[in-house]
């Protein structure tokens, strides 16, 4: 039986004035904290653990289990650091999210910040995306206004401020301890681990640092039982997610469902590939993530399927290439943009992805050789593993995968002298027609 | 052009301001280069040396942080910088074909303004609006669904002086200087100007309840959940939907410039379904 949408998040995205405080409690909002300033705040701790909420942001890191890392509290400040720096390639959920109904991350924020006993959060966003900032500051002095924020929270006794702080384009600011250090007013560099945040983050005090969506998730949870969520997804992937499909689909856009869906259920939502072209490659969970195929249409995705098939969840954004695009075309590009975004901060990752992009470049122009194939799998195999952070990991992916999949094209433009697709066929303006 | 005397001093009260929100004064810094790009449209030498006096940090460190983001100008920039997606999918989808289009246009390439000072043209990196490709930017607005005649003819607006309109976003773009000063963290007043989501965005609601699926009822699943339901929400939603700002989209509607694949009642199966493994749909 196919698997439905579970719109939570998204479920009154069309209402008049959604970003608004009032239609926000119009629609439930601000139950959840209601309640939770009534609890102990380590049963707040044990029922997101319980629910099984894994982190949003890509990585599926346990979000209970990540709060109750802290250490216990000493007298001295801990904090929450909200990372909404979505830059990740292919990933537009957060975006529209704090855009429509930034309340669910602020109510969220203010429970998380209870039950960490933090009284001073912040909210990282990427500085590119003016009117979301606009948004959330006005967010935040609604809530303010109304004494879900500030001293004495609905005279709970429990104090909070949030600061909303945009960042200034560097796509390694979504990793969490670079973002720590662009937060503290330093270049966006990733910090040896351990010490993790938890014991030593921000100003070296003890600090969550969460995605927009898994704090969006908390107020649900709160309002509705550990057990209510974990009624939708799969076993050890529970809950509800964003999954957002953009390419050649019929209807891209955010679709709200189950983790364990699958590809040709959302397409089935979304009507199927543009023109009934065939489907040729897509990534699970933005770049960073191996390519998948036609053969991965029925992969239930989830944190345990997706990994077993070779590949990694991601943050569900599902990027679907048709059959008129070049594969060599679109990792060059993705390589590119690692190159662009490497801090430098390691040898590996900085030189690494220097390299990859001049031997992709090769290739594509048909001058490179075979045995560019190989360099190009040994210099990923020096980057995998031997980075500082993620990225150099996230950077081998794309290539690594496309050459499982699709060496013969590849090959394909070293007979061809060079690139055998027409580029005006991809495009959504040109492609229909031609 | 140096801060004048009393520039500085208004610059001086809104640093004060920026740094008081936080703990340790050097976090500021981001925030005060986006106030410094507000004044001068660029972080100048002379605004590095305000931020390093005012932080008690070397020119050095300062210069150090300045040139490690993107969004952060060198030169004095454009009225407005117009950024053009060349990230994977949005090339694939035209992005390219914008950016070259633009360039052949304009006559300045990457990171070039033109002569009258108006458009600072700029490739960018993914800018989370995927579901919108091909995505330009104008000052950090969305225009989505471009195409190479769409943004030609905003370049061309800009360059008359006249309004363009983001596709979400506030209701007219800002100037450079104005956006920077609200990305230092001093509001418009312009929160509550567009849409609330784009036709994108909300495929999936729409989509839903076409099909009458929601989140499964907390009541039935045997937990100690409250009273409220949250098909109920989905009925307010719904209900309030009538007056919404964002564009009334049918859910089988396609984007602009694409031809229909299969239409929306072939294409979606489970339609009806009383309930699966992973969620249980709900009657509303």
């Amino acid at each position: 039986m196919a698997t439905t949408l579970t719109p939570v998040l998204s479920a009154f995205w069309d209402a008049d004035r959604s970003w608004s405080l009032a239609t926000y409690e119009n629609n439930g909002g601000y139950d959840a904290l209601r309640k939770a300033v009534t609890m102990d705040p380590a049963d707040l701790v044990t029922l997101v653990k319980d629910s099984g909420l894994r982190g949003r942001g890509g990585a599926g890191f346990p979000t209970g289990l990540k709060w109750s890392f802290l250490p216990k509290a000493d007298g001295k400040p801990r904090y929450l650091v909200v990372n909404a720096d979505e830059s990740e390639p292919g990933t537009c959920k957060d975006v529209p999210l704090m855009m429509a109904t930034p309340q669910f991350l602020i109510e969220g924020v203010i429970i998380t910040s209870f039950a960490i006993d933090c009284h001073k959060a912040f909210i990282y966003v990427r500085g590119e995306v003016v009117h979301v900032y606009r948004r959330l500051l006005a967010a935040v002095e609604e809530a303010k206004a109304k004494g879900y924020l500030g001293e004495n929270i609905l005279g709970s006794g429990f104090d909070l401020d949030i600061v909303v702080h945009a960042g200034a384009g560097a796509y390694i600011c979504g990793e969490e301890t670079a973002l720590l250090d662009s937060l503290e007013g330093r270049r966006g560099q990733p910090r040896l681990k351990p010490p993790f945040p938890a014991v030593a983050g921000l100003y070296a005090r003890p600090t969550v640092v969460n995605n927009v969506e898994s704090i969006a998730c908390v107020p649900s949870i709160v309002t509705h039982g550990a057990d209510w969520f974990k009624s939708m997804g799969t076993e050890r992937s529970t809950g509800y997610g964003f999954f957002s499909l953009s390419g050649h689909v019929t209807r891209p856009g955010q679709y709200e469902a189950p983790l364990g869906i699958t590809l040709r259920e959302l397409l089935d939502m979304a009507g199927g590939m543009r023109s009934d072209r065939e489907l040729k490659f897509w990534t699970p969970g933005g770049s960073s993530t191996p390519l998948f195929t036609q053969q991965h249409l029925d992969t239930p995705l989830d944190f345990e399927a997706v990994g077993a098939a070779g590949s990694m969840l991601g943050t569900r954004a599902l990027q679907i290439f048709d059959d008129t695009t070049c594969v060599v075309r679109a990792v060059l590009r993705w390589t590119e943009f690692y190159k662009h975004e490497s801090c430098g901060k390691c040898t590996p990752c900085r030189e690494g992805t220097y390299w990859l992009v001049q031997v992709l470049r090769r290739l594509e122009q048909g001058d490179g050789t075979e045995a560019d194939l190989d360099k190009l799998l040994d210099i990923c195999d020096n980057i995998l593993g031997r980075s500082f952070c993620a990225l150099g990991d996230g950077a081998t992916s794309p290539i690594m995968s496309s050459i499982q999949y699709f060496r013969d094209e590849y090959v394909e433009h070293l007979r061809h002298g060079g690139c055998p697709f027409d580029p005006v066929r991809s495009t959504l303006f040109e492609g229909a027609a031609v | 052009m140096p801060i004048s005397d009393q520039a500085r001093e208004r610059l001086v009260a809104d640093a004060r301001t920026i740094i008081a929100r936080y703990p340790v004064p050097r976090s500021a810094l981001l925030p005060m280069l986006h106030l410094v790009q507000s004044e001068e449209g660029y972080v100048s030498p002379d605004g590095v040396a305000f931020c390093a006096d005012l932080l008690d940090l070397t020119t050095a460190e300062v210069a150090a942080v300045a040139t490690f983001y993107t969004q952060y100008k060198r030169h004095p920039n454009g009225t407005y910088t117009v950024g053009v997606c060349t990230n994977t999918l949005c090339a694939v989808m035209g992005g390219d074909e914008i950016f070259t289009a633009l360039e052949e246009h304009l006559g300045i390439g990457h990171d070039e303004t033109t002569d009258d000072g108006a458009v600072t043209l700029e490739r960018i990196e993914c800018n989370a609006a995927c579901d919108y490709a091909p995505v330009l930017m104008v000052n950090w607005e969305f225009f989505d669904n471009a195409t190479p005649a769409s943004a030609m003819e905003v370049v061309d607006r800009l360059r008359e002086g006249e309004a363009v309109v983001p596709t979400r976003g506030a209701s007219t773009v800002c100037s450079f200087k104005e956006v920077s000063r609200v990305l230092a963290g001093f509001p418009d007043g312009r929160a509550d100007e567009g849409v609330g989501a784009g036709t994108a965005s909300l495929r999936g609601t729409v989509l839903a309840r076409q099909k009458r699926w929601t989140a499964p009822d907390p009541g039935a699943s045997g937990t100690a959940a409250p009273a409220e339901v949250v098909g109920a929400h989905v009925v307010a939603a719904g209900a309030a939907a009538g007056g919404s700002d964002a564009p009334a989209v049918p859910p089988d509607s396609d984007r602009g410039g694409t031809v229909a694949g299969k239409p929306a009642g072939q294409a979606t199966a489970g339609e009806g379904a009383s309930g699966t493994g992973t969620s249980a749909p709900k009657e509303a």
